[in-house]
């Protein structure tokens, strides 16, 4: 370790970061700097959550973030609101029970896609079954970043990783329509160029019963772009600028992504099928009767988002 | 800490006939709890069951999850929504749930966890008893720390130690495990459920001071932090990585330093209030039968028959099993000649036993694979053996 400069502690005090910073009330300034690296993508996607929260003027003492391991699991540290940083797979578990136990928080899961759909595959899946009232935003950044760039169930066939040194050769997994297939009330895609885009589906999804998934298209520019030759952060952006295109409202069977192929974004699916609350209210009042008190707000009852 | 009536709405009060797993739902609904995340195993499902009966009309949350992984990630998350969390397992699924044991135990989140053991490893022997988890209750989890652990031996204990297994739990912010076995939960006793006035059950340690200046692992006056609950506005932070009074992650040897010795010295520490034994003509006695669950039960009869034979002995059951009677064994130890340890696995606890006697006095292991309870003549054998 060097020593700390005056300079670096009011860097680390984040005080010329607080005055003026549009974040500061957002963010824990006083974890800044965060881990990720120049390029990447997250922090746009934490920008646009930021500025959802903002336009929805959603309560931020109702809203908690939950995160599970890797680099997008990161999020849960830096924002300043109920915010849990829990084990490599599991945040929509963990995040189920913290919505069913206090049924008035708004709960995102912000996590990758080798967190949420490589190791937690099983509970996102089951999650979207229930129509649980989540929001689930996956940062897909094509690799396990924290890890080193090893293969993820997202990586396009054919492009390298550590641990597919001779090009990945597995199916890749296409999260709109595992979503969709699932059960998931509300699915959307963009890439980390399209901010205003991300945030215009964050802020639906607040108004949404059931389970929101948003996917956002990042590959890692450190590791996965650097592997595959593929240039810097501003490449990256350009290759989402050259080749992706809105089709709001895509059959979902037909947006996967190959490798530096064309990203097909958009709003896939936007239904209002009942949620986990609704769905056990109802049939528990059906069955039970006046025996049976109505658990929870079931959201979405004509006041969405007021 | 704040002592808090029972909700009558949840209390059955009477006198009953039932079975172990019904008497741990029972304890557990009258300790308050209301959310139960699990997933089906033989021989424990009975208590997801009635909790799944019983809660939509008490006012809580029973959701099966899709494996036991998430059943503990559900639980730990709704700790973190205020809710008094309880769950059940048998042994594949108690070793799917070790991960996030773990991180309960990071988190230091209050939770209540039943192990209905049965004959291992791997699938093993399903719906036959065993006592083969008790060495995976205290150390299956990786890294360092400790949990309580505790050992009834009837449907009465069952109820009547849940309800304890919740107030230690809550006092020290740390998972407590129900370690019972296939026997005693199918065991059908007579279980009496006092009125809920008479219940006194402890509240959780809840932040009272300033919003927003909440610091979840700011220990107070006794070491152990209060709680609070998201949504109450202090945008709180937990993680599972090693974490600073603020929860933030501090990833540096100095803090590890903290972190691991309050995990582990919050128990050891306090080792004196939670230990409880059941001791029986010990003054004495030359040999002293240990055991604990369905096989102190076995014992009795086999220390009936030994003192019948002449033979001055006596007997120590655990029921607590985790943090370990380190202490009077020691002393125990010095006096006898022999301790017999018979459990319903190859030798768990009896090498817990045999460190702490240190060579005072013979320690003599009665293994059993599994699969049903011992012959008390293999125990009589093992004491008369011992003294000879």
């Amino acid at each position: 370790m060097t020593e700390t400069t005056a300079e670096d502690q009011e860097y680390a005090d984040g005080e010329d970061f607080i005055e003026g910073n549009p974040m500061a009330n957002f963010l824990r300034m006083e974890r800044m700097p965060h881990i990720w690296c120049p390029g990447c993508g997250i922090g746009t996607v934490v920008t646009s959550f930021a500025e959802a929260v903002k336009k929805s003027g959603i309560d931020m003492d109702k809203l908690a973030v939950v995160s599970g391991i890797g680099c997008t699991g990161r999020v849960a540290g830096y924002v300043n609101l109920d915010s849990f940083h829990t084990t490599h797979g599991r945040p929509i578990a963990f995040a189920t029970g913290l919505k069913l136990a206090n049924p008035e928080l708004k709960v995102v899961v912000f996590s990758g896609d080798g967190d949420i759909m490589g190791i937690g595959g099983n509970h996102f899946i089951h999650a979207a079954r229930r129509n649980m009232d989540l929001i689930v935003i996956c940062v897909n950044n094509f690799t396990y970043g924290m890890t080193g760039g090893q293969v993820t169930p997202t990586t396009p066939k054919t492009a390298n990783a550590s641990t597919a040194p001779h090009g990945n050769f597995e199916n890749a997994f296409s999260l709109p329509f595992l979503a969709d297939a699932c059960g998931a009330n509300y699915v959307a895609r963009w890439t980390s160029l399209h901010a205003r885009r991300i945030t215009g589906s964050i802020q639906e999804a607040f108004n949404k019963k059931g389970l929101s998934f948003i996917e956002v298209i990042t590959p890692c520019t450190t590791l996965y772009a650097r592997r595959n030759r593929l240039g810097d952060g501003l490449d990256a952006l350009q290759y989402y600028h050259d080749k992706s295109e809105i089709k709001h409202g895509a059959d979902t069977r037909e947006v996967d992504i190959g490798f530096q192929d064309k990203i097909i974004m958009g709003k896939f699916v936007d239904r209002d099928n009942p949620s986990f609350l609704e769905a056990m209210n109802t049939q528990f009042s059906t069955v039970m009767g006046d025996d049976y008190q109505l658990y929870g707000k079931t959201e979405c009852e004509g006041d969405c988002g007021e | 800490m704040r002592k808090i009536a029972a909700n009558p709405k949840a209390v059955d009060t009477g006198t009953h006939f039932l079975d172990g797993n019904h008497a741990v739902t029972e304890g557990g609904l009258v300790s308050g709890a209301n959310f139960f995340a699990a997933y089906p195993i033989t021989p424990s499902t009975e208590i997801a069951e009635l909790f799944a009966e019983r809660i939509p009309k008490i006012g809580g949350i029973f959701i099966q999850m899709e494996d036991e992984i998430a059943a503990l990630a559900a639980n730990i998350g709704a700790v973190w929504g205020g809710a008094k969390v309880m769950t059940t397992t048998s042994g594949p699924g108690f070793s799917l749930m070790m991960e996030n044991i773990g991180l309960a135990v990071m988190m230091e989140v209050p939770m209540v966890i039943t192990n209905v053991q049965r004959a291992g490893p791997s699938t093993g022997l399903p719906t036959y008893v065993a006592q083969q988890d008790m060495m995976q209750v205290r150390w299956g989890s990786h890294g360092d720390y400790e949990i309580i652990a505790l050992c009834p031996d009837s449907p009465q204990e069952c109820f009547d130690l849940t309800i304890e297994a919740f107030n230690l739990s809550e006092t020290y912010r740390v998972p407590v495990f129900i370690m019972i076995d296939e026997c005693i939960g199918h065991m059908h006793e007579k279980v009496v459920i006092p009125e809920a006035k008479d219940i006194n059950v402890l509240d959780r340690r809840w932040y009272d001071g300033p919003k927003g200046q909440y610091k979840p692992y700011k220990v107070g006056k006794d070491g152990i932090a209060p709680m609070a609950k998201a949504g109450d506005g202090h945008h709180m932070h937990a993680t599972g990585l090693t974490h600073d009074e603020r929860g933030y992650p501090a990833l540096t040897v100095a803090q590890q330093k903290i972190v691991i010795p309050h995990l582990i010295d919050k128990i050891k520490n306090n080792a004196d209030k939670i230990i409880k034994l059941e001791e029986t003509d010990v003054k004495g006695a030359e040999v002293v039968v240990m055991s604990y669950g369905i096989t102190s039960r076995v014992a009795v009869r086999a220390v009936q028959l030994a003192k019948e034979a002449g033979i001055k002995v006596g007997s120590i059951r655990l029921i607590t099993a985790w943090p370990f009677p380190e202490k009077r064994i020691k002393e125990v130890a010095k006096d006898v000649k022999a301790i017999i340890f018979p459990e319903i696995n190859m030798g768990q606890m009896v090498l817990e036993a045999e460190r702490c006697a240190g060579g005072q006095c013979k320690v003599v292991s009665i293994p059993h694979p599994g699969g049903d309870v011992h012959d008390p003549d293999d125990i009589v054998a093992a004491i008369k053996e011992a003294i000879k």
